[in-house]
C-alpha cells in the first residue's frame, strides 16, 4: 500500500501534462476536488461512488458475514468438521442439525462454516497469484516492447486460447490432490486476462509524458515500472483479480466435483463437499444444496463487487 | 488479409504439436493402459509382456508419439488401447455428432434469449426489465454449471413429478436415449435434449445479454442513430436496423472467442448428465490412460477453437471495415 503515494505523484503529473488521461479517477477527480477547495483523494473519490451502487454494497456486507463465519468457524460452528454423531446419519434438517448430517454423521453446517476457508483461500490466493504474474508479464510485454512483448504476447494469447477447463483437468491429474496443488493449477491460467489488460494499458502509459520525464531524469527502468506505471494500473489489477476471486471458487467446485479438486481426505471445501455426495441428490438433497448454495451465494457477491469497482475506478465506464 | 490468415495458421501448427506431444506425455503419466494389466492376478507375466509389446508400450516415448503423429495427419486415427482394439474414430465421430448437436442447440437457444435480452435492456436503460436481466446474469455467471445441472436433475427428474403427482418424470435426467428404446426416435431425442441444454444455456444467455447490452449502449449514443432518429424512422426500425445491426459486430467475435469456455461447460454438463459427446469421451480416456482416444478428442478440440479465434479475428475485419487486421490488438476487448 505504500505506493499510493507516489502513485498520485505519478498520476497529477500525467493529469496535468496529458489533460486528465491518468490511471484512476481522473476527469471527475478533478472537477470534484476544485469545487471543494481541499483535494479529495482519488480514493476516497472511489470509495465514494463505490458507497452509490446497492448492489455492491449489500454483497459487500454478505461477503463480509461469509468470511467471518469461514474465519470464527472453530467458535461458531455447532460441531467439529470432522467430529461424527453416528447415530444420526444423514440426519434431515432439523433443529440440532440445522442444514442435516453427511454420510459420516458429520454436521452439514459445521462443515460448511470450515469448508469455507479453503474454498475463500484458494480463491484469493488464485487471484494474487494471477495478479502478480499477469502485471509483471503485462508490464514487462508493454514497456519493452519489442521480441519481450511478441514472445509473452504469443504466449498469453496461445493460452488464452486453449480450453481452459481441459488444460486444467490434465493439470490437476498430473499434479496432486492438496490445498496448493489446485492453487498452482488453476493460478496457472488465469493471469493471461490481466496480462493482456495491462499491456494495453502500458503501451498507452509509456508513451505519456511524465514516464518520458522520468526517463529523461535517468529513473532506471524498474523504478519507472514500479513508482510510475504500477501506481496506475491499480484500478485494472483490483477489478480484475476481484472477478478472479469468483471464478477461481467456482472451478475449485468443478475441479472437486470431477474429483480432481482438494481431497476430502486433507479437508472440507465447499467444492469437495459437493463432489463427494452427488449420488445423495435424492436421498439427501441438503447434502447438495447447501455447499452448493454457498459457492453460489459467494461467488454472486463477489462478481457484484468487482463490477462496482471496476465502476467506481474507472469513471469512463460507470455510464454502462 | 489472406497474409495475415496465413501468418496465423504457421503459429498455430507448433503449438498444435506442443498440444498433442503434451496431452500425449500427461496421458501416459496420469495412467498407462499396462499398470492395469500388472494389477490383474490373473493375467501371467508373458502374457502381459506380450501385450505391451502388441500394443508398442515398450518402445521410447518418442517412438510412440511419431508413429501417432504420422498416422494421424494421414487421416488413420489407430485402434482404441483399453477398448479392445475397435478402432478409434467410430467412438470420436459418435461423440462429436453427439457434442455438436448439443453445441448447436444450446448456443442458438443462448444466442436467441441473450440477444434479445440483452438489446430490451439496452433500449430500456433503468428500467425493471433491465435491473432485473442484469441480476439474473450475475446469477448466471456465478452458478457452477455442474450445480446447475445437479439441481435441474433434482427439481424435473423428482420434484415436479412429485408435486403434480404423475409417476414418471417430466424429462429424462441421464443419457441420450430412454432404456429399451429400439431405433431413432426423435422426440425422446429431444427430450433427452432438454435438460442439458438449459444447463449449459443459462451462462452462456448470461454473458450474451452483458455483451449485447453494453455494445447496444455503445451503438444507440453515436450520432447516426440520433440521424435516423431525426429522419423521424419508427423506433423499432432505428433499434433493430441502425442499432442491433452493428452492435452485433462486436458480439459476433466475442461468441466465437467464448468457444474455448465453452468447452470447459461442455466436459462439466456431459459429465453431469451422462450425454455420451466429447466431454465425457476425454474424461474416460483420460482416467484409462488411453491416449489414441484422448488425443484426437483434444486435437479436434484444440483445432476448433483455434479455428474459430481465428474465423472471430477475421470476421471481425469483415463486419467493421474500419479495422485493420495485423497487429494483433484487436484481440482484446
Amino acid at each position: 500500500m505504500c505506493a499510493w503515494g507516489a502513485g498520485r505523484s505519478a498520476m497529477s503529473e500525467g493529469l496535468a501534462a496529458s489533460g486528465g488521461r491518468g490511471g484512476l479517477p481522473a476527469g471527475r477527480g478533478e472537477a470534484e476536488s476544485l469545487a471543494t477547495e481541499r483535494p479529495v483523494s482519488p480514493w476516497r473519490l472511489a470509495l465514494r461512488r463505490f458507497g452509490r451502487r446497492r448492489p455492491a454494497v449489500i454483497s459487500t456486507v454478505v461477503l463480509v458475514l461469509i468470511v467471518a463465519g469461514a474465519v470464527l468457524a472453530d467458535w461458531i460452528a455447532p460441531f467439529g468438521p470432522t467430529e461424527q454423531n453416528l447415530d444420526d446419519i444423514l440426519a434431515s434438517p432439523d433443529g440440532t442439525y440445522l442444514l442435516g448430517t453427511d454420510t459420516l454423521g458429520r454436521d452439514n453446517l459445521s462443515r460448511i462454516l470450515h469448508g469455507g476457508r479453503v474454498s475463500l483461500l484458494v480463491g484469493v490466493m488464485v487471484a494474487l497469484i494471477a495478479a502478480g504474474v499477469g502485471t509483471v508479464v503485462g508490464i514487462v510485454a508493454g514497456y519493452f516492447g519489442g521480441l519481450a512483448d511478441a514472445v509473452l504476447m504469443r504466449l498469453t494469447d496461445t493460452l488464452l486460447a486453449l480450453p481452459g477447463l481441459m488444460v486444467v483437468i490434465v493439470a490437476a491429474r498430473l499434479l496432486g490432490d492438496g490445498v496448493w496443488d489446485v492453487v498452482i493449477v488453476l493460478s496457472g491460467i488465469a493471469w493471461m486476462a490481466l496480462a493482456r489488460i495491462v499491456r494495453g494499458k502500458v503501451l498507452a502509459l509509456k508513451e505519456q509524458e511524465f514516464v518520458e520525464a522520468a526517463r529523461a531524469l535517468g529513473v532506471p527502468r524498474r523504478q519507472i515500472m514500479r513508482r510510475h506505471l504500477l501506481p496506475n494500473l491499480v484500478g485494472e489489477i483490483t477489478v480484475t483479480a476481484s472477478l478472479t476471486v469468483a471464478a477461481a471458487i467456482l472451478a475449485e467446485s468443478t475441479l472437486s466435483f470431477l474429483g480432481l479438486g482438494v481431497s476430502p481426505a486433507h479437508t472440507a471445501t465447499w467444492g469437495n463437499m459437493l463432489g463427494g455426495n452427488e449420488g445423495f441428490v435424492v436421498t439427501a438433497p441438503w447434502l447438495v444444496w447447501a455447499p452448493g448454495l454457498a459457492i453460489v451465494v459467494t461467488a454472486l457477491c463477489v462478481n457484484f463487487i468487482g463490477d462496482g469497482l471496476r465502476d467506481s475506478l474507472d469513471p469512463t465506464q460507470e455510464e454502462r | 488479409m489472406i497474409g495475415y490468415a496465413l501468418r496465423r495458421l504457421a503459429v498455430t501448427v507448433p503449438v498444435l504439436v506442443v498440444i498433442s506431444f503434451g496431452t500425449f506425455w500427461a496421458a501416459g503419466e496420469i495412467s498407462s493402459p499396462a499398470a492395469q494389466l500388472t494389477l490383474n492376478p490373473r493375467i501371467s507375466p508373458e502374457a502381459k509382456q506380450a501385450y505391451i509389446e502388441l500394443l508398442g508400450l515398450d518402445r521410447p516415448l518418442g517412438v510412440q508419439y511419431g508413429k501417432w503423429l504420422g498416422n494421424f495427419v494421414t487421416g488413420d486415427f489407430g485402434t482404441s488401447l483399453v477398448r479392445n482394439g475397435q478402432d478409434v474414430w467410430p467412438f470420436v465421430e459418435r461423440a462429436l455428432a453427439n457434442t455438436l448437436l448439443l453445441v448447436a442447440a444450446a448456443v442458438s437457444l443462448s444466442l436467441l434469449i441473450g440477444l434479445a435480452v440483452g438489446t430490451i435492456s439496452a433500449v430500456r436503460r433503468g428500467s425493471l426489465w433491465d435491473y432485473t436481466s442484469v441480476g439474473v446474469s450475475f446469477l448466471g455467471i456465478s452458478i457452477p454449471v455442474f450445480w446447475l445441472g445437479l439441481m435441474l436433475q433434482l427439481f424435473f427428474g423428482l420434484y415436479l413429478a412429485n408435486w403434480l403427482g404423475v409417476g414418471p418424470p417430466l424429462l429424462p435426467t441421464a443419457g441420450i436415449y430412454s432404456p429399451g428404446r429400439q431405433g431413432f426416435d426423435l422426440l425422446d431425442r429431444v427430450r433427452h435434449l432438454i435438460l442439458p441444454t438449459m444447463a449449459l444455456s443459462l451462462q452462456l444467455v448470461a454473458v450474451y445479454s452483458r455483451y449485447m447490452r453494453s455494445s447496444m449502449l455503445e451503438v444507440m449514443g453515436a450520432d447516426y442513430i440520433r440521424t435516423a432518429r431525426a429522419k423521424g424512422l419508427r423506433e423499432s426500425r432505428v433499434v433493430v436496423r441502425h442499432g442491433m445491426r452493428s452492435a452485433l459486430v462486436p458480439v459476433t467475435t466475442l461468441v466465437a472467442i467464448d468457444i474455448g469456455q465453452l468447452v470447459g461447460g461442455l466436459i462439466v454438463t456431459e459429465r453431469v448428465f451422462q450425454y455420451p459427446g466429447m466431454g465425457l469421451l476425454f474424461l474416460d480416456a483420460l482416467n484409462s490412460g488411453d491416449y489414441t482416444i484422448l488425443l484426437p478428442v483434444v486435437m479436434i478440440t484444440a483445432v476448433a477453437v483455434f479455428a474459430l479465434n481465428l474465423v472471430a479475428d477475421l470476421l471481425y475485419g469483415v463486419l467493421d471495415p474500419r479495422v485493420r487486421l495485423g497487429r494483433g490488438a484487436l484481440r482484446h476487448v
